[in-house]
């Protein structure tokens, strides 16, 4: 029976609001909240169903990061994944190097579907699925709001600008979600119990024999422009007035 | 020599206008040449389309049957064909372009940047990280191709006064055949497209339902406005979701932005910050959205807006 891939990047939580460091050399992350990047807990979500619905006999839960990021493949173990994978490595990896990493664990556990969250909240690149397939030479369905599996072959509908579009892949596939796709479980106490148990494989980076070295140099991190505070106006007609004096209506 | 691919994106026959601000931005590249493709079923009028924007240099046409649907896994190869000749490949940052650019870069075997939102040097740019919360400058490796989509809500749409030379293309490329389209369910909203509009009304959670969400359209209709709407309207259902906005949804840039029952969370303010002046109406004083805002007014949205449509007139 196939398996399936899922990845899990740990990032800055999304409740934290992020400040870039006063000498602009980063953001700062020290003390700071971390979780599963929130595209690829419902990503994991969709793995664990399509299992449960009997579509996939085994699901692997993937993440290169240092090895703090062994709290989020234990997450992601509770949350019923089989086992883990961290391909540790202390320096972060831009897309592309993260796809031929995962194109490594694809080559060493066959799997039948890749899952991965459609970007990273963190760099907001939204790359690493869409190079993985072209890495793999097999398809793409991104940006997924619904997956159905059909034999060999997988229906996506996906999030697209103009509304909804609908494709068919064959299988093997790497797939990548939307925030629709499914609403991710809790975890319950029991679980976190359990997953102490599940098999979590450590790799080395260095160990793998792929490139990622860095292509591209940040030069300066500053924070976004600030606009200007605004006014309050304390009812309708005001707001009109302030509307129209701006010219912004009739 | 700077020589730029830019790949058009386009439906029902019309150039998305996302292309004519991927243009803009690689204009701002200097010594730059810009060319266009287009790849379609048929591409003849999005050719002479896409001829007619300010600063092109010559539109490619690519014209095959297999190009009717924009299907990432298919075009990657044929533009990755194209792009031998030139120094830069830019797409816009639609969900047309974030699914095909990656695609193009790995084949190409370099990387991509998302959401270039200005441009400092021909390998030099500005991209926002963290939903926008910081802004960072790339620098990208001169000796390889640069990949990259460009954020429309940064650039404005180059002029129509151009007449640029086409030419139809034939490529070389093996095109797959394990990827295929079914359908497409546009909402249909005959209402003036949320990322080129000058003014959107945008409804969030307090609609409370798809039967409230109604004074959000006819606010909108008041002012020739087409509607947004937060992520948490569209998951409830109120709304569809090609009109969520912000950090997974649009990015938009309009005159003016009126928020109605929104609390501003980062993600939905990453959607809004190029507007030009933000309303917001919301019950609560403290919501984070009447930080960005430029005109605030604290109250009941159920009230307010009636009261605002009819002072419209
Ligand atoms: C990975 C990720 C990506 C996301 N992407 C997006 C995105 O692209 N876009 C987006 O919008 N969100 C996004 N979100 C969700 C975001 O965090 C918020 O949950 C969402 O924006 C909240 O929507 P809201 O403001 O409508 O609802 P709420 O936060 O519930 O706010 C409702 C507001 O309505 C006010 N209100 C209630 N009743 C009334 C009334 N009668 N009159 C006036 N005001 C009233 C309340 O005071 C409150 O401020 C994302 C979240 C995650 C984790």
């Amino acid at each position: 029976m196939s398996k399936i891939l899922v990845g899990l990047k740990r990032v800055v939580d999304y409740n934290v609001r992020v400040r870039v460091k006063p000498d602009g050399s980063g953001v700062v992350t020290e003390g700071v909240k971390m979780s599963i990047n929130p595209f690829d807990e419902i990503a994991l979500e969709e793995a664990l169903r399509i299992k449960e619905k009997g579509g996939a006999s085994e699901v692997i839960v993937a993440s290169i990061g240092p090895a703090e990021t062994q709290q989020q493949l234990r997450t992601g173990l509770a949350m019923g994944a089989d086992r883990a994978i961290l391909v540790q490595s202390e320096q972060a990896l831009e897309p592309l190097s993260a796809a031929r990493v995962f194109l490594k664990l694809i080559e060493k556990e066959s799997p039948q579907i890749v899952l991965l969250g459609k970007q990273g909240i963190d760099d907001d690149n939204n790359q690493t699925g869409q190079m993985l397939a072209a890495l793999w030479n097999r398809p793409q369905a991104t940006f997924a709001s619904k997956i159905e599996l059909d034999g060999t072959l997988a229906r996506v509908t996906r999030e697209v600008d103009a509304g909804l579009e609908t494709i068919e892949v064959d299988l093997p596939a790497v797939l990548t979600t939307d925030l629709r796709l499914n609403e991710p479980r809790y975890v319950k106490l029991p679980e976190i119990m359990k997953a102490k148990k599940k098999p979590l494989e450590t790799l080395a980076l260095g160990d793998l024999g792929v490139d990622v070295a860095a292509q591209f140099k940040t030069l300066n991190y500053a924070p976004p422009p600030s606009r200007q505070k605004g006014i309050m106006v304390k009812d309708v007609p005001e707001l009109l007035a302030t509307l129209k004096q701006k010219g912004l209506v009739q | 020599m700077t020589h730029i691919l830019v790949i058009a994106e386009h439906a029902g026959g019309k150039l998305n206008p996302a292309t004519a601000k991927c243009v803009t931005c690689a204009s701002q590249i200097s010594d730059a040449t810009v060319d266009v493709a287009v790849f379609a079923a048929q591409a003849d009028a999005l050719a002479a389309e896409a001829a007619q924007i300010a600063g092109v240099n010559r539109v490619l046409k690519i014209e095959d049957a297999a190009n009717a649907e924009p299907l990432a896994a298919l075009l990657a190869p044929q533009v990755v064909s194209l792009a031998q000749k030139y120094s830069h490949v830019f797409g816009p940052s639609t969900t047309f372009g974030k699914d095909l650019m990656p695609r193009v870069a790995a084949l190409l075997g370099v990387g991509q940047l998302s959401d270039i939102m200005a441009v400092e040097a021909s390998h030099r740019f500005r991209r926002p990280i963290y939903a926008g919360n910081a802004i960072i400058t790339v620098e990208a490796p001169a000796d390889r191709k640069v990949v990259a989509t460009v954020r429309t809500a940064s650039f404005q749409a180059a002029g129509g006064a151009g007449s640029a030379p086409i030419e139809a293309v034939d490529v070389t490329a093996e095109l797959p055949s394990h990827t295929r389209f079914i359908s497409r369910s546009a909402a249909a909203t005959g209402r003036p497209d949320l990322q080129t509009a000058a003014r959107v009304v945008s409804g969030g959670r307090a609609l409370g339902s798809a039967e409230n969400f109604k004074v959000i359209y006819s606010l909108a209709d008041k002012l020739g406005a087409p509607v947004g709407a937060s992520r948490a309207a569209v998951d409830a259902g109120y709304a569809a979701n090609d009109l969520q906005v912000g950090q997974t949804g649009k990015i938009i840039s309009p005159e003016l932005y009126i928020a109605v029952g929104i609390s501003g969370a980062i993600q939905h303010l990453t959607g809004i910050k190029d507007a030009r002046t933000i309303v917001a109406i919301n019950k609560d004083a403290e919501a984070p959205i009447f930080e960005v805002a430029d005109i605030g007014l604290v109250g009941d949205l159920f009230a307010i807006l009636p009261e605002l449509e009819k002072a419209l007139g």
